[in-house]
């Protein structure tokens, strides 16, 4: 093992003096050896968005089994199996960990100033469990009952040993345990990074929204994932050791279940999602060339986003008839007021710009339209009684796909956005139009149509519909969009493709970008600065390099004067 | 020091307020208790750098005026390489795998996990302060 | 299972489909049954007197004046709710959608002219605003107007869709378990049950503008009883009671089935609920009682539970022909 023993000398932006630096080995065994939050990092983003790539493929058999009535290319067994996988992978293999451990392992780091994550081999140790969790959930698939089957849910008493048998649930329910606690180690990374690790003069409310918004979803991660682990601990003892926590027969409650799995699934919603506005306020200043609307309100809302959302659990259980319907209504309703000062910060920042429409930009902006889709649905669905009509509907699953594929083009933004950062490569623009447009396309033909099937009646986890049903043209529609969609991810792929074979070099800042992680070289050597500028503003690099630029006196005072007042 | 102190402390005070006006509304456990919990997470950190904070002088990263110069000190020790949390992870993968397809996989599950506590606490010894 | 003279309804039939021309309900537009014309009146003015001076809550009162007063806006792909409970439902769905078209039309035209106007034109450094801070209390101060009327209208209509008034005109008791249902008309001798998993869909025979108190209890997971064209759906869970009210408004054949995924057969999980006439009903209630094809030895309990008494307390344990499972009394729980 090498150590590095980290000083900063004197004297404005030294070279920390990393003596016992060592590049370490290659190949393989750095791969698994190496403690360096950057490699992890990108073990996290690869690994995950394989697990993006399987997800999907099992979307577009879901959709291929859909597209026509009394359809029968898989078994009702093999659908069931196919929505839960898709679910599990999609939300818990993928977008949660390809944003909060993968850029964040990655950027967070950088963006405070930082030589590395605060625990490193907790760090490591963190991906081993992710890794090994996400390969023990898909490989339910090889056992001879299937993978699990009861949806991604998990309601008791329909995941007990007798409704749902076999060696795949139990898998699945492992490799969340284990997957959690990857989860709670990266949450508790993240906090002490961004406590301790700063560098000198950034301060709290100089940290960039995406590191922000990373401290938070650390915040909620520690708050949800105990919850979900101890569930599905539980979960297991009902299943295997004689407990009947969620079985009736027993004196359990099943609607337990669903509180404990809901007090972790909506948070987990916004684990998911406040990454992505993350990345989305990072970059849209960027292409704006100012800085960001409303930096403080931004965080504010985020922590009341994430605050509320820990306190709305049950808008999933309305339509059980044993919650408090107008408390969770109401906190529902409440999300939308921080949301919307998300949007209009946003805007405000496009305002009087000087907007560039590289690929980055062009996906933030998708990100805008299909978010607003799915925010505007989601405060309908706020409403018990509408969510009576539209519970477990097809206008739910369109609601959050919406979300979700709102996030993904986020994501991919972020690619554009970060990709040149961690391969010194740029990603080809043209083509990366093609893929936006592909992808913004793509996602509203498919789910759009969703939010009509699910008002007309189709109910979600179904496997197929008569023809008498009406349902069928509306589906054809849907899947077609599918396919846009996979030739957007297949577009995507072919992009690392050509930027492998034929490299364009980025340079350090290839976009006149804010935040520290630009301030750098790329990659980033290790222990990632070898100096750094001074820190006055969320935006030192921009700062540095736009002297005459920097915030007046106003933004300056105001900023200042508010950091040390809390 | 201040601002995450209070960001904790605010957690603790929203999820306290919350809770209580739940658990009058509704009367319910499981959501009073995981709401009561998650003041008590805002509480307990945020009380402890809330003291602190009182008592003791901003730090660099505090400071709005600090110069990169200002932090020059040990900011601590970081490992490039190790092997160990690789074979933890394998180790507790196993173990979690003996608990469906029965013990055979958990001896060499703790076997692994136990040499993985193993080199990382020769790890830290020899590094120093880890 | 279906009863003599009435036609079999196929599986998945998502339009009502009225039964007796002489009955073929009247246009929907300018229909208001379950909330008089004065009423709603009545509930906006109160709602707008305290806010007068905020002009959102007059867009959005507005929008829901229009609706609740005349329903001749879009459905907006909804069903118009086939009970008066889902009326209401679908009247607080038409408000809310309009004001969320109008959101969003507003956020989007923002968007569009953010992005269209201000497209990168030089390369000169636009000027540096970063906070104005009357703006930014106005864009959290007027989507907390629209939230909370909102919230005002959802908890009105959340009361119509969940009243429970006295003296329903019959209570049934569905069981659903895996993969069918049991309606059992308390009070009567008539237990029908079925599943389509072996091609027999019950039927719910409710009778029209009556008002039925549903009592709906699982027998193993949990499931979800859900009328499309009700605008309705409500869990059946292991161990709880739930108790909602129907009043079908239109003579007519409705599609329902299981929503919340339960396990293999979850897509056969069907039903039919068939809305005939206060006599239609009764007499079919007595034909069915004597009825050998309809499963209906109903044993203790049933004789005595008067439809408000039920409907207050205490359930009468079931069982049936089948001898299939007796079904679990009520826990009631604090929450409920």
């Amino acid at each position: 093992m090498t150590q590095a023993v980290l000083e900063r000398p004197p004297g404005r932006g030294d070279l920390p003096s990393d003596v016992h630096h060592d590049e370490g080995p290659s190949g393989i065994l750095k791969w698994l050896t190496s403690t360096d939050h950057k490699v992890i990092g990108k073990s996290y983003l690869i690994t995950s968005f394989i697990f993006f790539v399987i997800g999907g493929a099992m979307a577009l058999v879901i959709r291929a089994q859909l597209s026509s009535p009394n359809n029968a290319l898989v078994s009702q067994h093999q659908y069931n199996e196919l929505f839960t996988m898709h679910g599990s992978i999609m939300l818990l293999l993928f977008a949660g960990p390809f944003a909060f451990a993968g850029f964040a392992n990655y950027f967070v780091p950088l963006q405070v100033g930082a030589p590395d994550m605060a625990f490193p081999r907790l760090n490591a140790l963190s991906y081993w469990l992710f890794l090994s969790g996400g390969l023990i959930m898909i490989s339910g698939f090889l056992t001879t009952g299937g993978a699990a089957d009861f949806g991604w849910v998990a309601y008791a008493p329909l995941s007990n040993a007798t409704n749902s048998p076999g060696a795949g649930a139990d898998m699945w329910i492992i490799a969340l345990i284990l997957t959690g606690f990857s989860a709670i180690f990266t949450g508790v990374n993240i906090v002490t990074t961004v406590f301790y690790l700063r560098a000198p003069g950034m301060t709290m409310f100089r940290v960039p929204i995406f590191t922000w918004n990373m401290l938070v979803v650390a915040i909620l991660i520690l708050i949800a994932f105990p919850v979900l682990t101890s569930a599905l601990v539980m979960l297991f003892a009902d299943r295997h050791f004689g407990t009947h926590i969620f079985e009736v027969q027993g004196g359990g409650v099943p609607v337990l279940w669903q509180h404990l799995f809901w007090f972790f699934g909506h948070p987990e919603v916004y684990i998911i999602a406040l990454p992505y506005f993350g990345m989305v306020t990072d970059i849209i200043p960027v292409f704006s060339r100012k800085p960001l609307f409303g930096y403080k309100g931004m965080i504010f809302a985020t922590m009341a986003i994430a605050a509320l959302s820990t306190g709305v659990w049950a808008h999933h259980m309305f339509t059980t008839g044993v919650v408090l319907l107008p408390f969770f209504s109401l906190m529902s309703y409440l999300i939308a007021v921080p949301t919307g000062i998300k949007f209009f910060n946003w805007i405000a920042t496009m305002w009087r710009g000087q907007i560039r429409f590289t690929a980055s930009m062009l996906f933030c902006i998708g990100f805008l339209l299909t978010f607003l889709v799915g925010g505007l649905t989601g405060v309908l669905l706020a409403s018990p009684p509408i969510d009576f009509a539209t519970h477990d509907t097809y206008f739910v699953v369109a609601h959050f796909h919406s979300v979700v594929m709102a996030l993904v083009m986020a994501g991919v933004g972020a690619i554009f956005y970060w990709y040149p950062k961690i391969t010194n490569r740029m990603l080809n623009e043209t083509l990366g139009k093609a893929t936006f447009w592909f992808m913004f396309i793509g996602a509203n033909v498919t789910f759009m149509p969703q939010y009509l099937l699910g008002l007309r009646g189709m109910p979600r986890r179904i496997a197929t519909y008569p023809a008498s049903s009406g349902f069928a043209t509306l589906n054809l529609v849907s899947s077609a969009g599918a396919m846009l969609i996979a030739i957007s991810a297949l577009l995507l792929l072919w992009n690392f493709w050509i930027s492998w074979r034929k490299p364009v070099p980025a340079g350090d800042n290839p976009w006149d970008a804010h935040t520290l992680e630009w301030a750098t070289t790329s990659p980033p050597p290790h222990h990632n600065f070898n100096s750094l500028p001074p820190i006055r503003s969320e935006r030192p690099v921009w700062d540095a390099n736009h002297p005459e630029a920097a915030l007046t006196s106003h933004g300056a005072s105001l900023k200042s004067a508010g950091g040390d007042a809390l | 020091m201040k601002v995450e102190a209070w960001f904790l402390v605010g957690l603790a005070v929203f999820f306290g307020l919350v809770g209580a006006v739940y658990w009058f509304l509704s009367y319910e456990d499981a959501g009073s208790v995981m709401l009561a919990g998650t003041a008590l997470l805002g509480l307990l950190p945020g009380g402890y750098y809330l003291w602190w904070s009182r008592r003791m002088s901003p730090r660099p990263e505090d400071r709005s005026d600090a110069t990169i110069a200002s932090g020059a000190s040990v900011i601590g020790a970081f490992p490039s390489t190790s092997l160990w949390p690789f074979v933890a992870g394998l180790g507790f993968a196993l173990v979690a795998l003996a608990l469906i397809f029965g013990l055979w996989t958990a001896l060499p599950g703790f076997s692994l996990v136990f040499t993985a506590m193993v080199g990382f606490i020769r790890e830290s010894r020899r590094g120093g302060a880890v | 299972m279906c009863a003599a003279g009435i036609p079999s309804v196929g599986a998945f039939r998502f339009c009502s489909v009225n039964m007796d021309s002489s009955r073929r309900a009247r246009p929907e537009t300018g229909f208001v049954q379950g909330m008089p014309i004065s009423s709603s009146r009545r509930i906006i003015r109160s709602l707008v007197r305290p806010l007068e001076a905020r002009s959102a809550v007059y867009i959005t009162a507005a929008a829901a004046a229009l609706l609740l007063a005349g329903c001749n806006a879009p459905t907006f792909g909804a069903y118009r709710g086939a009970t008066t409970q889902g009326h209401a439902t679908f009247k607080l769905w038409q408000g809310s959608v309009i004001a969320a078209l109008a959101v969003g039309a507003l956020v989007l035209g923002l968007i569009m002219w953010a992005v269209f106007r201000y497209r990168k034109t030089s390369d000169e450094i636009p000027k540096q605003t970063q906070y104005h801070l009357p703006l930014e209390i106005a864009y959290t101060v007027i989507p907390l107007i629209i939230v909370a009327v909102l919230f005002y209208f959802t908890v009105v209509t959340e009361n119509q869709v969940d009243a429970l008034p006295p003296h329903p005109a019959a209570v049934v008791k569905i069981t659903a378990f895996q993969w069918g249902w049991r309606f059992h008309y308390l009070g009567h001798h008539v237990v029908v049950e079925g599943n389509d998993v072996t091609g027999n869909v019950p039927e719910l025979v409710l009778p029209v503008g009556q008002t039925v108190r549903v009592i709906l209890v699982s027998n193993d997971v949990v499931h979800g009883f859900y009328v499309a064209a009700f605008d309705f759906s409500r869990y059946a869970l292991p161990g709880v009671t739930n108790r909602f009210d129907l009043t079908v408004r239109h003579a007519g054949t409705y599609p329902g089935r299981c929503t919340q995924f339960c396990g293999l057969y979850h897509t056969e999980m069907l039903f039919t609920v068939k809305a005939v006439t206060p006599q239609q009903f009764q007499a079919w209630l007595i034909s069915k009682a004597g009825d050998t094809r309809v499963r209906n030895t109903v044993t203790t309990g049933s004789h005595n539970a008067t439809a408000s008494g039920v409907g207050q307390a205490h359930l009468p344990r079931t069982k049936t022909s089948a001898g299939a499972v007796s079904v679990q009394p009520a826990r009631v729980r604090k929450a409920a």
